[in-house]
């Protein structure tokens, strides 16, 4: 263990933030298994999904995508010089797969009956291709995160068994991670009449995943640039300039799919001022847009802060594309008849509980884990 | 041979037996309801309500016209719902009903997001809920008795037989009664085909159907996308496998 490590903070008043807002959570999860969805939610028929699903599930998940591109870089592609990387972003990773799954869980209505899938086959279901993919790829992130723990409790055996079964395990885990992004856009191919079409298209499936390729690279960015900050290390430039190139390159990508598809239809209705065109713009310019326009310039790819910037911009961007197409992008449709759909308090404590969750076990790793690599030349 | 329904819009009166009638086949409970100076009552289907009548009143050649409009589950031919249910917990029987399991179900309310008529409703209330709908009185079919709804409806609304004979008796009083009615049986392609079809003397846009829906099967959407994952998976795992031993023996060359 280094020493910059051992010399973080575990108790510092962030930490106890983070401990009541995880308590507070906890105790709306007890009154919302006590008393059902409805008393703890502002769900109703005629929006059946609302921010748990929005934005833990469809967010956390696309957050997650950094685990499989940089593990994916170092042992599939062999580019080595983002080997200091990998355990941070596979543990963000898993952290982003726990809280979708945490989220999941107490989403559905009978939270003991999460394994029925597992057992109750339907090959004819997107939603049935989700959970599975769910299952496996948390537990793929657990493999691919064991080393750590392993390290630490010092079971060498295992940890030679783990390292020697890594390369498999991790093309196992591109090859989830490639459907899994994909596959929770196919879940809204079947709703053409109700999602609005700037979101709707027989793409969907391969939006999300360049979607989220542009989010993973730029959560892994944003959560070394913090990490640095906050445990004061240096962080690698030439890892942070590859990794923008690498967003841009999937933000030109994901913004020319968008393009082509409005071209075919809908470019009217993007600005029509209504809400659902509003959110769009919002979403398309803080996402995509000025992300692209900013990461072109080579100045910014060299910039630590500017990079950040960014980061922020885009994750924040695609995290609202998810939002969008979950809440706003149907809620046209689903509010024909009068009913609508903002969340509770309630919902918004267990939705920042299992963020602060994240934020706490990832501290917990970085403080007793060998999360970061030694210093170069130290 | 899978039973059907076709709903004569012209022959209902809007006495709300069916409503009734189905509550109480299926032992359901009034909900709460309010006074919204309409008829319509409750204003939307729910998970005590499998069926009802949305009342319609609009003007046709100067005369005020009213429209009674049963609703519930229409039991598609290749239900949308079915193909997105993860544990299938719903099923579309031979005999024609689109059932429900609660056993299976895990609450994922996915159904509800894919169903085109908005059908499921879910028992939001209560601490362990599940989903609710019209069942076409599947256990009355298979005890060869005739649904609820159909049996107490006083003025012959809905006509119940076999599919093919349903429809061809849809097609009969269209043809039969030059302008009486619309040339259109609501339910023959919507959605693919439903169990459960309408004739009506006013356009069915009008009477809040939903006139967009497409002619085709929903689950045809998502199987687009799932038949191609098996693709998926050989072509990441050979490229995958070739890349990393391309690459590894280009660091290995390196290296020595």
């Amino acid at each position: 263990m280094t020493s910059h490590e051992k010399d973080i903070k575990m108790w510092t008043p962030f930490t106890m933030v983070l401990l009541l807002v995880i308590g507070l959570g906890a105790l709306v999860i007890f009154y919302r298994l006590v008393n059902g969805l409805g008393a703890a939610t502002n769900l109703n028929d005629r929006f059946p999904w609302g921010l748990w699903i929005g934005f833990d599930v469809l967010g956390g998940v696309a957050m997650a995508a950094g685990g499989f591109l940089i593990a994916g870089a170092v042992y599939i592609l062999n580019w080595k010089k983002y080997k200091p990387i990998v355990r941070p972003a596979v543990l963000t990773a898993f952290f982003g797969y726990l809280l979708a799954a945490t989220a999941i869980m107490f989403d559905i209505g009978v939270p003991w009956r999460i394994w029925h899938p597992a057992v109750m086959w339907q090959i004819h279901s997107v939603m049935w291709v989700v959970a599975i993919h769910v299952i496996l790829y948390t537990l793929t992130l657990a493999t691919e995160s064991s080393p750590m723990i392993f390290e630490k409790l010092k079971m060498n055996a295992a940890l030679t068994f783990v390292k020697k079964i890594m390369v498999p395990v991790v093309l196992f885990g591109v090859l989830l991670s490639v459907l899994h992004q994909s596959s929770l856009g196919a879940v809204y191919l079947i709703v053409p009449h109700k999602l609005s079409n700037l979101w709707y298209s027989s793409q969907l499936p391969t939006l999300f995943l360049v979607s989220a390729v542009m989010m993973g690279l730029s959560m892994v960015s944003l959560e070394n640039i913090i990490s640095s900050k906050a445990f004061n290390h240096k962080p690698n430039m030439e890892i942070l300039s590859g990794l923008a190139r690498g967003t841009l390159i999937a933000a030109v990508i994901y913004g020319a799919l968008k393009l082509i598809k409005l071209f075919k239809g809908g470019i009217g209705s993007a600005f029509d001022g209504s809400l659902e065109a509003n959110m769009f713009l919002l979403e398309m310019l803080v996402g995509v847009i000025i992300p692209i326009v900013l990461l072109l310039s080579r100045k910014v790819r060299a910039s630590i802060n500017q990079i950040l910037f960014v980061d922020i911009l885009v994750v924040a961007g695609i995290l609202l594309n998810r939002l969008n197409v979950a809440v706003f992008g149907v809620y046209r449709d689903q509010s024909a008849t009068g009913l609508s759909y903002f969340p509770t308090l309630m919902e918004f404590i267990v939705t920042l509980a299992l963020v602060a969750a994240a934020i706490f076990g990832f501290k917990l790793a970085a403080k007793y884990l060998r999360l970061f690599p030694e210093p170069e030349g130290a | 041979m899978a039973k059907s329904v076709l709903i004569d819009l012209t022959r209902c009166i809007g006495c709300r037996g069916c409503q009734i009638a189905c509550k109480e086949w299926n032992e359901r409970k009034a909900k709460k309801t309010e006074m919204r100076g309409v008829y319509t009552n409750p204003p939307e289907l729910n998970s005590e309500t499998y069926t009802y009548i949305k009342f319609v009143e609009q003007e046709k050649d100067g005369v005020p016209v009213w429209s009674f409009i049963k609703d519930q589950c229409l039991h598609c031919k290749d239900p949308a719902c079915v193909s997105a249910c993860p544990v299938e917990a719903l099923k579309k029987t031979e005999a024609g009903p689109v059932t429900y399991h609660f056993d299976r179900c895990i609450g994922c309310r996915y159904c509800m997001l894919a169903c085109p008529f908005y059908i499921p409703k879910y028992e939001w209330e209560k601490a362990v809920p599940w989903v609710q709908k019209c069942s076409f009185c599947s256990e009355r079919i298979k005890a060869d008795m005739v649904p609820a709804c159909i049996k107490t409806c006083p003025t012959g609304t809905m006509f119940y037989g076999e599919y093919d004979d349903v429809l061809k008796e849809g097609r009969s009083r269209i043809n039969k009664s030059p302008g009486k009615y619309v040339d259109h049986i609501y339910g023959e392609k919507e959605a693919g085909g439903t169990s459960w079809m309408y004739i009506s003397n006013v356009p069915f846009a009008s009477l809040g159907f939903n006139a967009n829906i497409v002619n085709r099967n929903f689950p045809e959407y998502t199987w687009k996308y799932i038949g191609k994952i098996p693709a998926v998976i050989g072509v990441v795992l050979i490229v995958g496998a070739a890349t990393w031993a391309l690459t590894r023996s280009k660091n290995s060359d390196k290296e020595e």
